[in-house]
């Protein structure tokens, strides 16, 4: 298992290696170059020239690819931004982290809203506990998050001014943006946790669990929703890998500084030491994010255990 | 209910049993009768779909809550009315006085549990004042009860064969020791050889234990080796029942047991093809006022169509048949 998790990691190095060949290459052969874009439309061809120069924008971009890969590698060093003359990792850093605490709090709400009303609208399926929320979560589903951003922020900043409309400065700031990007992961995992568990209750071993004579509530919460839980793992797995590289649409109506909407930003200016460190990391994250899917799935389920384990002795 | 003798474990009486759905109901159990002696072993016989797995969920009270309804009868265990128990007092039933073993031991075991978990679950269920040591101690008990070796108990369904899991699953069905255990083709889903030995197990069990079983096969091959009684069912009816001698070597038979008997190969006599049953068992929504087994009968006669036949016996012999009944024709 731990063979297991280490190979996953390394596995990360060629990953992170060719997303940033791509960027480089990417950038390298779409139009424009940072040096006009800081200098404006009327700035001079040479002037813009030198400035390209002074950044090392003009270099080979397998030289660029070498030269950023080495000095990360030997500095820790991610470069200068080419817009702001600031360290690339220090401004990307706490964006990063406002963005990772709003997607954590965002799939911690959706899940915790979410599965349980899957679990109970599958047990009563049928009843008012299964339409009602059923038609809600439906709803919702089809809304998207800056919709409901957006009457969010006129009902209580507008209206009822008990919550900051924009900035982050403390937990009250970020309690719009979660609901927003929760409201519609809680609909989807709904959904799913629903027709998972409505899956897994007609399986033989739940009838096998209601001949050993064991209660309704056992069969349920230990028998059926264990096996039930694998595909909405993965869902959870996605929305938050999802969030992480997404939730720019949020982070823009909120106002939050998050690192989508930097990464967004700096495209236009070409900013390409700022484009790549924010990449590596949503990268990074989304990676660490499937492999604890990975071990959830191998916690659950045994057989997936037992094949993990297999291959990682080989 | 005085006239249920105490030797009696199971006693089924005028049970009916419907799916109902929006678009239709399906007549799975019609007005069947029957019971089985204490330490006897009861073989339901029929075709797939005949209602024999219906009837083994009435008993359990497993119906699928949104469709299944038992419409009608009694079924009396132990010289009680099971259809009035509520859901606490069936659970406490289940599994302790009345266990079942499945007919696909692949699916009937949860995944993500270890064998001694699944096991341990319903002995721990049914004796709460056992310590988790003894628990653990009745686990090993019954595994190598069913020949497995105990050593094995912390593995999980998927690292065991077929077979294996059958006698799981048994074990889990015996380890209360239950007075009546209800098998519902235990047999079907294994190969020949492994049937043979989970058979020849379970009947061993069954006398050790002096358990009552409900033996629900399509095989009379089986029915011969395990069973004291028999009883036929087509189309959600008991056509013919009796004990194996009667419906073996008896004389008088209803069409369809005839059939059944013409279906499989006999070492003895030599016939030159197998003679199946012509037709399909009549569709369980739409039944007819007659004999359900007329389309398909060689010998029906006008009134077959007409009006469903009268049950007739000769002793504890039963045949339910205008032609073949014990009324003289």
């Amino acid at each position: 298992m731990y063979i297991y998790i280490v190979k996953r990691l390394l596995f990360l190095i060629p990953t992170i290696l060719g997303i940033i060949l791509i960027i480089f290459a990417v950038m390298n052969v779409t139009p424009g170059d940072p040096g006009r874009a800081i200098l404006g439309v009327s700035a001079r061809q040479d002037e813009v020239d030198a400035l390209n120069h002074q950044l090392g924008y003009d270099l080979p971009f397998l030289q660029k690819y070498v030269n950023y890969i080495k000095n990360i590698v030997t500095k820790g060093d991610f470069g200068i931004s080419y817009f702001t003359k600031q360290s690339v990792f220090d401004e990307i850093w706490p964006r990063f982290v406002l963005t990772i605490k709003l997607a954590l709090c965002g799939i911690l709400l959706s899940t915790l809203i979410g599965v349980p009303m899957g679990i109970y609208a599958a047990v009563k399926q049928y009843s008012l506990y299964d339409t009602i929320p059923s038609l809600i979560a439906f709803f919702i589903a089809s809304i998207p998050g800056f919709v409901l951003g957006m009457v969010l922020l006129y009902v209580f900043s507008l209206k009822l001014n008990i919550l900051p409309s924009y900035g982050a400065k403390t937990i009250r700031h970020l309690i719009m943006p979660v609901f927003a990007i929760s409201i519609s992961a809680a609909a989807q995992n709904m959904r799913f946790t629903k027709s998972s568990m409505l899956e897994s209750v007609r399986q033989d071993y739940v009838r096998t669990a209601r001949a050993k004579g064991l209660p309704e509530s056992t069969v349920i919460w230990k028998h059926a929703l264990k096996n039930a839980l694998l595909p909405v793992v993965t869902q959870i797995g996605l929305n938050l890998g999802l969030l992480i590289c997404g939730a720019v649409v949020i982070e823009k109506l909120f106002s939050l500084p998050g690192i989508g909407g930097l990464i967004v930003d700096r495209i236009s200016f070409k900013d390409e030491p700022v484009i790549i460190a924010g990449t590596i990391l949503i990268a990074v994250c989304f990676t660490i994010v499937m492999l604890i899917v990975d071990l959830v799935y191998a916690y659950i389920d045994p057989r997936i255990r037992a094949k993990y384990s297999r291959t990682s002795t080989k | 209910m005085g006239q249920i003798a105490n030797d009696v474990i199971l006693d089924i009486k005028d049970l009916t049993v419907i799916y109902k759905t929006d678009l239709e109901t399906v007549r799975a159990v019609n007005n069947i009768s029957l019971s089985i002696g204490r330490g006897k072993t009861l073989g339901l016989v029929g075709e797939t779909g005949a209602g024999k797995t219906t009837t083994a969920l009435s008993i359990m009270r497993l119906l699928p809550t949104t469709t299944g309804r038992i419409l009608n009868g009694t079924i009396y265990f132990d010289g009680q009315n099971l259809l009035d128990f509520n859901d606490h007092s069936m659970q406490s039933t289940r599994g302790r006085l009345i266990s079942m073993v499945f007919q696909d031991p692949m699916t009937s075991l949860n995944p993500v549990y270890t064998v001694a978990d699944q096991i341990g679950e319903t002995i721990k269920h049914h004796n709460t004042a056992l310590s988790k040591g003894e628990v653990s101690a009745k686990v090993d008990e019954t595994l190598s009860m069913v020949g497995i070796l105990p050593s094995r108990k912390n593995e999980y369904p998927h690292q065991f064969s077929g077979g294996m899991k059958q006698r799981v699953v048994i074990a889990m069905a015996l380890c209360c020791e239950p007075a009546l255990l209800i098998a519902d083709e235990p047999t079907t889903a294994l190969d020949v050889t492994i049937q043979a030995q989970v058979l020849a197990m379970m009947r061993d069990l069954r006398n050790r234990l002096g358990t009552s079983m409900l033996m629900i096969t399509h095989d009379l091959g089986i029915v011969a080796q395990t069973c004291d009684d028999v009883a036929v069912m087509y189309a959600g009816e008991i056509i013919e029942s009796g004990s194996v001698e009667d419906i073996f070597t008896g004389e008088r038979h209803h069409p369809y047991t005839i059939g059944l008997f013409n279906s499989i190969p006999n070492l003895e006599t030599s016939v030159k093809r197998l003679k199946p049953i012509p037709g399909l068992m009549p569709d369980p929504t739409k039944l007819s006022n007659g004999c359900f087994f007329a389309p398909r009968c060689e010998s029906c006669l006008d009134i077959c169509r007409e009006s469903s036949p009268p049950v007739t016996s000769g002793g504890f012999h039963r045949i339910k048949c205008h032609l073949c009944g014990y009324d003289g024709r």
